[in-house]
């Protein structure tokens, strides 16, 4: 079966451990976690998880059932790229007097529609979003000419291209079948 | 009105709250103020002390296995926490509800490697449903209470509560709840009705129809739902080793068991059925041998009330997830009568062929051979009529017990499946006699496994509970030294055991015994044995070089059954 990028998204109640709960699934299986980043939901007190990794159909459709298993998980999906809106950020420290004699500093960030955080006296921070490819792509230019002092890349933010969020549907659900108990 | 008290007494009040009576716990420093706390409560919640607390597990899980109720474990931090985890495994595996708890430092020192302190709930995640650390006393009865919902609830499993001592001191108003929904937890998902209709169909289109019984059928305690929708589309049946109380040995729908060492016409017919009907099962390795090969022909129907476990193993044609005890009866509603008598007929001739080449050998040989095991089970089966709960430990012992102990009782069956743990045995019968005082229980075990857990003969003494223990020795970890025999060369590394004297072992525990030799010796044994309601050690010195048949090789297909004629 053929390997591809999936990313999957994980909604979880914010009770500790859950993350570990996660990840010891995927080291179980030997699938490595390429990319990771968790924070509050839109919904109060719900976790969401957005995770890439590198494997195949059959094995993640079983990953992603065997994490919605967990008690503390209220659902997990995967999706691959086409099925999804999805960002990364990145930031890049530079030295500034490099920056200063390098000139061709202002066709850079409009190239790569970035922008300029903070400009000390030794050194510029520069933020760019996007996908990986055009971060990475950013990096090489910029290290092959002044070279880069420190670079730093998130994890996969990603939503759906559907038109409504799943969770919200399946709370109403879940809220709806608690009444009638 | 207030009602303040000490964490430890909230969770006495809690552990009632759950109707729980009995404990199998172990005491030890960071769990003392909860054990200050049972002497005040004697009367109502009795305690078990076992001899280590992997014993506690164990018997917990026969408790649990046998009564349907959580087993519950009490033991200390550090040590006493990590002597369990083969239990707590052991239950993951087997879907046996537990609800461990465990004692912890106090909150203010965790993560200094305090005295005794462990990363309990760390440990315990991969192979528990729920571990949770307690560190305040208002947390308790929320906490239990959700405990026990989980460990029983949808598919069991064992629970971990991990009890700092500071939450054991302090006071706490304790207010009594109840836990009977977790919004991010569905026990048992919705059956569909369109599913019930395709699976009826499916059956209902079947000329060679086959099920497949799990432990899920005990389990959800749809042993007679079973059987009716058995009957009613005459559809023959096998098991796996943890659904095999299930059904009566002698219901003639009952065809046998599945797997490695199962009976020759379940494992053939699996690749010759039409519609293979799986209940309540987990397609394990030890029932499917390769995948590649395994029941291709057929459309495959899975029954479960996990989802996690469609598809898993073994690609399915149609899943009916849900509580059998409710799709079982659905299903059977939309079936028509049917008769497959000739398919049902064409297992005998399987059942001849294993009983020429395996059975009749096993249970009547010649009589001047040394004891096979499986005469002694069976001779076991028939003196307690057919009505006793089998448990085994894991092995050779395990393999014959299952195939030739006989049964006409619904949860008779105490056996460690998925983990295959060697020592489950004496601790195991200990919580099945507590779960079930009134019946016989047998425990068959190797000479192996029983010094696993030989210090529980302790617990037996103090307790003085009647189990039978039957200990089949043939001086070998002889499952082992099968495989080396028969794809090792006959090297039998580390595998002859110089054992000690059983009877003087018995005798330092007060626990009668006998030791058998001679074929002739053994109907007097076993009836002195079941004579009374006392625990008895019976050592039966078997064939040493004996050979669990028939077997498919690991990674063989069902269809590659040795039957032991080779040699």
């Amino acid at each position: 079966m053929e390997n591809k990028l999936y990313t999957v998204t994980v909604f979880s109640e914010n009770t500790p451990g859950l993350l570990n709960q996660i990840t010891i699934v995927f080291t179980r299986r030997q699938i490595n976690i390429e990319t990771l980043s968790v924070s509050p939901s839109a919904i109060k007190g719900i976790h969401k998880f957005t995770i890439t990794v590198v494997t195949d159909l059959d094995s993640i459709k079983k990953v992603v059932k065997q994490i919605d298993k967990r008690v503390d998980i209220l659902k997990a999906y995967y999706n691959t790229d086409d099925e999804l809106i999805y960002q990364e950020i990145a930031l890049f420290k530079l030295a500034t007097d490099k920056v200063l004699a390098m000139g061709g500093i202002e066709y850079l960030i409009r190239k790569y529609n970035a922008r300029v955080l903070e400009i000390l006296e030794n050194c510029v921070v520069i933020e760019k979003t996007g996908l990986y490819q055009e971060t990475q792509e950013m990096f090489d230019e910029l290290q092959k000419a002044i070279g880069v002092l420190q670079f730093i890349r998130s994890g996969r933010v990603a939503i759906t291209r559907g038109r409504v969020e799943r969770l919200s549907d399946m709370l109403a659900g879940i809220d709806s079948k608690m009444k009638n108990k | 009105m207030a009602n303040t008290m000490t964490g430890a007494y909230a969770l006495m009040e809690a552990l009632l709250n759950e109707g729980t009576d009995t404990i199998f716990g172990y005491p030890g420093g960071q769990i003392i103020p909860v054990f200050d706390a049972l002497y005040d409560y004697k009367d109502k919640l009795r305690h078990i002390l076992v001899r280590h607390e992997q014993g506690a597990t164990h018997a917990a899980q026969g408790y649990a296995r046998v009564s349907g109720r959580p087993g519950v474990v009490i033991i200390t931090s550090g040590p006493g926490a990590t002597n369990a985890i083969t239990g707590i495994a052991d239950a993951q595996m087997d879907s046996t509800p537990l609800v461990v708890i465990a004692g912890q430092v106090p909150a203010g020192i965790l993560g200094t490697d305090a005295f005794q302190e462990t990363d309990l709930v760390g440990i315990t995640q991969p192979i528990t449903k729920w571990s949770y650390q307690i560190r305040d006393p208002k947390e308790i009865a929320w906490a239990v209470a959700r405990a026990f919902y989980i460990a029983k609830s949808g598919r069991p499993g064992p629970v971990v509560l991990d009890f700092t001592k500071n939450a054991q001191f302090s006071q706490v108003d304790y207010k009594p709840e109840v836990c009977n929904f977790i919004r991010s937890y569905i026990p048992v998902p919705e059956m569909n009705p369109e599913k019930i209709k395709a699976a009826a169909d499916l059956i209902n289109n079947a000329k060679k129809p086959f099920a497949l019984i799990g432990h899920g059928v005990t389990i959800g305690q749809a042993e007679d739902e079973l059987m009716q929708m058995l009957d009613k589309a005459d559809i023959p049946a096998a098991w796996t080793l943890l659904g095999e109380s299930a059904m009566p040995t002698d219901y003639h729908l009952n065809k046998g068991m599945l797997g490695m060492h199962g009976n020759m016409g379940p494992n053939l017919k699996t690749n010759e059925c039409d519609v293979l009907i799986a209940i309540g099962m987990r397609f394990d390795d030890r029932i499917t041998g390769n995948l590649n090969t395994y029941a291709k022909q057929a459309r495959i129907i899975h029954f479960d009330i996990d989802p996690s476990e469609i598809d898993k193993n073994v690609k399915t044609d149609l899943a009916v997830i849900g509580d059998v005890k409710a799709t079982i009866p659905a299903v059977t509603e939309l079936i028509k009568e049917a008769k497959h008598t000739e398919w049902i007929a064409s297992f005998d001739a399987y059942y001849k062929q294993e009983l020429n080449s395996v059975i009749k050998n096993d249970l009547n040989p010649s009589s001047d051979s040394p004891i096979k095991m499986a005469e002694v089970v069976r001779k076991i089966s028939d003196a307690t009529n057919r009505e006793a709960i089998l448990v085994t430990d894991v092995g050779q012992n395990q393999m014959v017990a299952i195939r030739y102990f006989q049964f006409s009782k619904k949860r008779s069956v105490v056996t460690s499946g998925g983990l295959g743990t060697m020592g489950f045995g004496i601790p195991a019968a200990i919580g099945a006699k507590i779960a079930a005082p009134d019946r016989t229980v047998c425990l068959f075990c190797g000479d192996g496994g029983f010094q696993m857990t030989l210090q529980e003969l302790g617990t037996i003494m103090q307790e003085n509970l009647g189990v039978k223990i039957i200990i089949l020795n043939n001086n070998y970890l002889g499952m082992v030294r099968q495989w080396q025999e028969l794809f090792f060369h006959k090297r039998y590394s580390y595998t002859p055991m110089i054992n000690p004297d059983f009877q003087a072992i018995a005798s330092a525990y007060r626990i009668k015994s006998k030791c058998v030799s001679k074929r002739d010796e053994l109907d007097n044994a076993i009836a002195e044995m079941i004579a009374d309601d006392k625990a008895f050690l019976l050592i039966v010195n078997v064939e040493e070089a004996g050979l669990v048949y028939p077997m498919t090789p690991a990674g063989g297909s069902v269809t590659d059954i040795l039957l032991g004629e080779e040699n």
